[in-house]
C-alpha cells in the first residue's frame, strides 16, 4: 500500500513536471520576444519606405497583406470547391477520391522548403514569372490548399444530414443545396480554416525566400520582387546588423501570427458551443 | 510538356473543362436536357476538377524535383552523392552523407526532448487538468503551433545559443541548440495528438484497472496509454516530418559546418539547411546537387507520410 503510494506520487510528479516544462517554454518564448521586443518598437519601424536607417517593417508588412490576399484568391475557391465534391458529391469507395486524399495527404506532409525549391523550378524558372508576388502565393497557395480542404470537408460534414434532406424534399437540385443550405452553416468552420491558412501564410519563410525573393519595397506589380514580414524578419535576423530592431519585428510579427490563431480558434470554439437545431 | 496549360488548370479549372478529368463526375448528360441538369454536371464537373488539383500538385512537383535532380545525382553517382562524407562545392565534390546525419541526428534530439515532455504534457491535459485548467492550456499549446518557424529560429538565436555558449563554451551553434529548437517546435503536435488519443482509450478498461486495485497513475501509464499506443505514435511520426522538413530555424542555430556530425556541442548542417544557404548563388552541377538533396529529403518525407497512413487507418479500422 505504501509502495503503491509512493509509486503514484512519484508518476504524478512526473506528469506535472512535464506539463510546467511546455507551460515554462510557452511562456519562456512567447513572454521573452514580447519582453524585449515591445520596448524596441518605434515610429522608425513603421516608416512608409524602407531604409537602412530606419528598417522600416511597414513595406513588409503591406506585401505580407498583399501575398495573403492573393494565395488566398487562388487557394480558398479551390479548396472550398475540392472539399464540397468530397463531401458532398463524391461517392464512397470511389478510386479518384482515394487519390484525392492521398495526394492532399502528402501535399500536407511536405515542408515548406520543398515547396520553396519546387516553386523556384516551376513557377520561377518554368514558368518566367521570376521571383515575384506572383511565383509566391501561387507556391503558397498550393502549400495551403489542402488544409483549406480538410477544414472546410470538416466543417461541410459536421452540417446535419436533415438540412440536405429537407432541401431535397423541397425540391431544390444538389447545387442549391450545397450553396443555399449546407453552406450558409458551414460558414464559420470554413472561415476558421481560411484564417488557420493565413496564419500559415504569415508565418512562411522557407517557401518564399527562392520565389518572391528578398526586395523590402511595396511592389508596383504583380512580377515585382517581394519580401514579407517573415523574410524581412529573417534578413533581420541573419545579418546581425539590426539587433534592436530585430527584437521589435519578431514581436510584431508573433503578435500577428498569434492573434490570427487566436481568431480561428475562437471562430471554431463558437461553432462548438452552439448546437445545429 | 505543356506547361502553360497545366497551369491554366490549375488557376482557374472552370475555364478548362474540356480536360479530361472530367469525364469521370459528369454522370453523362443526355443532350437536350434541362437547364437545371445541365447546371448540375458542370457545377459537378467544377468540383471534381478543384479536387483534382491536388493531384496535378503532386504529380507537377515530383516530376520538377526528379526531373531537376535526378540528373545531377547521376552525373555524381547516386552511391558517391549518398553516400559521400565531403561537399566541396569549389572542387565539384558532392556528398550528402553529412547533411543525413546530421537531419537524422538533429529529429532525434528534437524527440529525446520534445517526446517525454509532450506525452506527459497530453496526460496531463487528458486525465489529470481541471476543466478550467485544459479551458487555459489547450488554446495556449494550439498558440505554441502558431508561431512562424523564424520567430523561434530568432529565439534559438538570441536564448538557446548564448545559454549553450555560456554553459559548455564553443560557438554554442550546434546540435544541441538546434534538437533543443526543434524538441520545443515539435511539442504543440505531439501534445494535441497524444492528448486526443488518450481520451478515446475506453474508459472501461480504466475502470477495470482500478477495480482491480490499482492505482489513478498505475491505471494510466499500465492500461490507457498502451491503449492510446497507436495515436501516440501516429504523433512523434508527424512530430519526426515537422523536425526534419524545418528549415529556417534549425539554419539559425545549427552552425551548419558542411562536414560529419562530431559532437553535440558542435555544429551541423541538416539538408534542409543544405538547401536553403547555398541555392541563392549555386550553377550548374551545384544547383543540381541542391536539389538532388531536396529528391532526399522528398523520399525522407514520403517514407515518413507513408507511415504515418498505414498507422492512421489502423487506428479508423
Amino acid at each position: 500500500m505504501m509502495m503503491q503510494k509512493i509509486e503514484a506520487a512519484g508518476v504524478r510528479a512526473l506528469v506535472y513536471t512535464g506539463t510546467l516544462f511546455t507551460v515554462a517554454i510557452l511562456l519562456g518564448v512567447v513572454g521573452y520576444i514580447l519582453i524585449k521586443g515591445i520596448p524596441n518598437l518605434s515610429l522608425n519601424l513603421f516608416a512608409w519606405e524602407y531604409s537602412t536607417e530606419n528598417v522600416s517593417l511597414m513595406p513588409a508588412l503591406i506585401n505580407t497583406i498583399l501575398m495573403t490576399l492573393l494565395s488566398l484568391i487562388f487557394a480558398a475557391p479551390l479548396g472550398i470547391f475540392a472539399a464540397i465534391y468530397l463531401a458532398e458529391y463524391a461517392k464512397r469507395g470511389n478510386k479518384l477520391v482515394k487519390l484525392i486524399r492521398i495526394t492532399s495527404e502528402t501535399l500536407s506532409g511536405i515542408p515548406s522548403i520543398i515547396y520553396g525549391l519546387f516553386g523556384l523550378l516551376f513557377f520561377v524558372t518554368a514558368l518566367g514569372l521570376g521571383m515575384s508576388l506572383l511565383a509566391g502565393a501561387l507556391t503558397l497557395s498550393i502549400m495551403i490548399l489542402p488544409l483549406i480542404m480538410r477544414t472546410t470537408e470538416e466543417a461541410l460534414i459536421a452540417v446535419p444530414i436533415e438540412y440536405r434532406e429537407g432541401s431535397f424534399g423541397l425540391g431544390a437540385g444538389r447545387l442549391r443545396t450545397v450553396f443555399k443550405v449546407v453552406m450558409p452553416s458551414a460558414i464559420p468552420g470554413i472561415l476558421a480554416g481560411i484564417i488557420l491558412a493565413t496564419g500559415r501564410i504569415v508565418g512562411e519563410t522557407a517557401a518564399l525566400i527562392y520565389t518572391a525573393g528578398t526586395v523590402a519595397k511595396v511592389p508596383d506589380n504583380l512580377l515585382d520582387s517581394t519580401r514579407t514580414l517573415s523574410v524581412h524578419m529573417y534578413s533581420l535576423a541573419s545579418e546581425g546588423l539590426y539587433t534592436d530592431q530585430a527584437y521589435a519585428t519578431a514581436a510584431v510579427l508573433l503578435v500577428i501570427v498569434v492573434g490570427i490563431n487566436a481568431l480561428s480558434v475562437y471562430i471554431v470554439k463558437r461553432i462548438a458551443g452552439r448546437s445545429y437545431g | 510538356m505543356t506547361d502553360g496549360k497545366k497551369v491554366k488548370s490549375h488557376k482557374s479549372p472552370i475555364l478548362s473543362s474540356s480536360e479530361k478529368g472530367v469525364a469521370f463526375a459528369t454522370p453523362t448528360p443526355p443532350y437536350g436536357m434541362n437547364i437545371k441538369k445541365l447546371k448540375e454536371g458542370a457545377a459537378t464537373a467544377v468540383f471534381a476538377l478543384a479536387a483534382c488539383v491536388s493531384i496535378l500538385a503532386v504529380a507537377l512537383i515530383c516530376i520538377f524535383l526528379f526531373a531537376n535532380g535526378i540528373p545531377g545525382m547521376s552525373k555524381i553517382g547516386i552511391l558517391n552523392f549518398i553516400t559521400g562524407t565531403a561537399w566541396k562545392p569549389g572542387n565539384n565534390i558532392f556528398g550528402i552523407m553529412p547533411m543525413i546525419l546530421g537531419s537524422i541526428y538533429v529529429t532525434a534530439g528534437a524527440l529525446i526532448i520534445g517526446v517525454p515532455a509532450g506525452i506527459l504534457t497530453a496526460m496531463f491535459l487528458s486525465r489529470f487538468a481541471s476543466a478550467s485548467k485544459v479551458k487555459i492550456l489547450q488554446p495556449a499549446v494550439a498558440l505554441l503551433a502558431g508561431i512562424p518557424s523564424v520567430v523561434y529560429g530568432f529565439f534559438g538565436l538570441i536564448v538557446i545559443v548564448p545559454a549553450i555558449r555560456e554553459v559548455f563554451g564553443g560557438s554554442g551553434t550546434s546540435m544541441l541548440a538546434a534538437s533543443i529548437l526543434l524538441g520545443i517546435m515539435i511539442l504543440p503536435t505531439i501534445i494535441t495528438i497524444s492528448e486526443s488519443a488518450l481520451n478515446a482509450a475506453p474508459q472501461s478498461y480504466y475502470e477495470g484497472a482500478l477495480a482491480l486495485g490499482a492505482t489513478h497513475e498505475r491505471a494510466l501509464f499500465k492500461i490507457i496509454l498502451p491503449a492510446a499506443k497507436s495515436g501516440v505514435t501516429v504523433s512523434i511520426i508527424l512530430g519526426v516530418g515537422r523536425a526534419i522538413g524545418e528549415a529556417m530555424a534549425v539554419m539559425m542555430v545549427a552552425g551548419n559546418q558542411a562536414r560529419l556530425p562530431e559532437g553535440i556541442f558542435k555544429g551541423v548542417r541538416t539538408m534542409t539547411s543544405n538547401i536553403v544557404m547555398e541555392m541563392g548563388y549555386a550553377a550548374d552541377l551545384h544547383r543540381e546537387a541542391l536539389i538532388a538533396t531536396a529528391v532526399v529529403l522528398f523520399v525522407f518525407i514520403l517514407i515518413i507520410n507513408m507511415l504515418f497512413s498505414v498507422l492512421n487507418r489502423r487506428i479508423k479500422s
